[in-house]
């Protein structure tokens, strides 16, 4: 959905590798994970609880939650308000929790 | 919450013994970072909590770290930022990025988090600078993947060097969105076109301040010149547009491809129009970030100017709650130079309230200060008049979500308007209109003047949203882990 600009190759930052639910992903480091997801084309990035809607994130800037995901296995992080890391793994929520899965 | 760590209750003569602090600031945009380069100059004690990584708050987003390449296309008025930055790093007050700020109590405890664990800090003062976030813009297919504020695009800008992919279609009104539009078209964006959405009459109404617009006249010539880079580029540009729908196929047994935005649709001089689009762009002016002050239960006003609510503050940022001041964009909408100015005046106002400062020297450091700020809000009521976002935004249409996180539309708030719900808190129990995870960030404007408008009353009558902690969610074990805050090894920290 996003795309880099051209940017001097001294000014390009090095990637790390990302998985997102079965999917490595070289993205460039200092990014938040909101803009790498939408830099690589991922969406939607969550299906609402309420739903099932597909959703991408409306503000970037920590107010609207549509850009929530797993990360590192902690439900609902805001992914435009954690940078990358190497090795970071990433699952798309998929509607709502039901009792009985797993964490 | 019991232990160690419990903290007393103040008496009110904020003499107690167990303050952390002289000052606690709550973000670091300009109007954050400006009150921690005053708060060093008349000696206090202060610490600055923030959400994001790096200093610079929304306008001045990664403006330390940003590429030469980003900054220059981005203009001077970031870069000056850089300068504001710099002054801040090298002020030598305390400060946490990565800090979730979380509750704040009538005694100005602070509940924060960083790095899963949660802490307290306490003051005598506290300087809330939480800025402002863009106007929820609902109109049908908002919700869609694919559809932005305008201020997301510019943050991709800032933040990560990435531009919307294929075909941009800008929509709303203000200074922003033009902005956008340009620094978009420079960074090798494809604009297919900007569908304006004020209406005939906000011309007419900005005419009435035009002498205020004609003090800032470098102000008017930026946009002037913006809207001539735009013409000259060939962008299409739509005015006065109604009927706006951002189409898409929504729904949860779409195929991948098919889930996101395909096209704009609008009407404007009686033509119906359909822009085919691949990312859709919103932008409806800011209002303050209130969740602070509203669990703080302070007094606001509704501004029928701004449309927004605004905290009520004197002229030193003090708020109804002895000690809590707000400055910046939060407290109400001037822009970054303006917050700035604010920002500094509520610092000088605490360091007298601290007894730092007599009241005539107060008076001294100020007056460059107001004078700054008088220059900054000389345009606003011509602005606000300009750019107001039109009633079929404010009071949309039944079929338009409203709650996007509960799926609520405008004509189920009506619904429940005409079963006797008088308010926002009424609605959000009988709907859970307002209760999802953004905890009503995203309608509880929109919501108000749907209720205001469907039972006839002012907005002020009919109210907010009862603003709760958390504020944000936090984990149970990061409550557990509830301590007080360690100094961090070097006074800015990232």
């Amino acid at each position: 959905m996003f795309k880099p600009i051209n940017l001097p190759a001294a000014e390009q930052r090095k990637t790390v590798l990302i998985r997102v639910e079965d999917r490595e992903v070289h993205v460039s480091e200092g990014q938040t994970l909101a803009m790498a997801l939408l830099g690589a084309g991922v969406v939607p990035f969550r299906r609402t609880a309420v739903s099932g809607a597909p959703r991408t994130p409306l503000c970037l800037m920590g107010v609207c939650f549509d850009c929530l995901v797993e990360v590192d296995g902690s439900q609902n992080v805001q992914s435009c308000l954690v940078e990358v890391r190497e090795g970071m793994q990433v699952r798309l929520p998929s509607g709502a929790r039901r009792a009985g899965d797993s964490a | 919450m019991s232990g160690p760590h419990e903290l007393n209750e103040v008496d009110g003569t904020n003499t107690g013994a167990n303050f952390t602090h002289d000052l606690v600031i709550i973000g670091s945009g300009p109007a954050g970072m400006s009150a921690a380069v005053m708060a060093s100059a008349c000696g206090l004690r202060a610490v600055v909590l923030d959400e994001q990584p790096r200093a610079g708050g929304q306008i001045y987003r990664n403006v330390t770290v940003a590429p030469p390449a980003v900054s220059s296309l981005l203009g001077p008025d970031y870069r000056h930022g850089a300068t504001l930055a710099q002054r801040f790093a090298a002020c030598g007050i305390e400060v946490h990025h990565d800090t979730l700020v979380w509750d704040v109590a009538r005694d100005l405890t602070v509940t924060a988090q960083k790095s899963g664990r949660s802490f307290h800090v306490r003051a005598p003062q506290l300087l809330v600078a939480s800025g402002a976030m863009e106007r929820p813009s609902p109109l049908p297919g908002w919700t869609l993947p694919g559809v932005l504020n305008a201020g997301a695009a510019q943050i991709a800008l800032k933040t990560a060097a990435q531009v919307p992919d294929g075909r941009v279609v800008l929509i709303g009104g203000g200074p922003l969105l033009l902005l956008v539009a340009c620094q978009l078209l420079q960074a090798g964006a494809r604009i297919a076109g900007i569908v304006e959405t004020s209406a005939a009459s906000n011309r007419v109404r900005a005419m009435h301040h035009v002498l205020g617009a004609l003090g800032a006249p470098a102000l008017l010539a930026k946009g002037l010149r913006m809207l001539w880079r735009l013409r000259r580029a060939g962008v299409p540009m739509f005015k006065q547009a109604t009927e706006v729908r951002i189409e898409g196929v929504e729904g949860a047994e779409n195929t991948d491809g098919k889930q996101r935005v395909q096209a704009v649709s609008f009407t404007t001089g009686g033509t119906t129009h359909r822009l085919e689009a691949d990312v859709a762009l919103l932008h409806h002016g800011v209002v303050p970030n209130t969740q602070i002050s509203r669990l703080l239960r302070v007094d606001h006003t509704w501004s029928d100017a701004q449309l927004a609510w605004q905290a009520q503050v004197d002229a030193w940022g003090q708020t109804s709650l002895a000690g809590f001041r707000m400055a910046g964009d939060g407290a109400a909408i001037a822009g970054a130079l303006a917050a700035e100015a604010s920002g500094a005046i509520a610092t000088i106002g605490a360091a007298v309230a601290l007894g730092k400062l007599d009241t005539g020297r107060a008076q001294q450091l100020a007056a460059p200060w107001r004078a700054r700020l008088a220059r900054q809000t000389g345009i606003r009521p011509f602005l606000d008049a300009l750019y107001r976002p039109p009633e079929w935004l404010t009071d949309c249409a039944d079929e338009t979500v409203v709650c996007r996180c509960e799926e609520v539309t405008a004509g189920r708030v009506r619904e429940m308007a005409r079963l006797g719900c008088e308010g926002p808190n009424q609605t959000k129990f009988f709907s859970r209109c307002g209760m999802g995870p953004c905890q009503g960030r995203m309608c509880g404007i929109t919501v108000t003047q749907v209720l205001a408008k469907a039972l006839n009353r002012t907005p002020a009558q009919v109210g907010a949203y009862r603003i709760r902690a958390p504020l944000k969610p936090v984990s149970l074990g990061s409550l557990a882990a509830l301590g007080q805050l360690a100094a961090p090894a070097k006074p800015s920290s990232h």
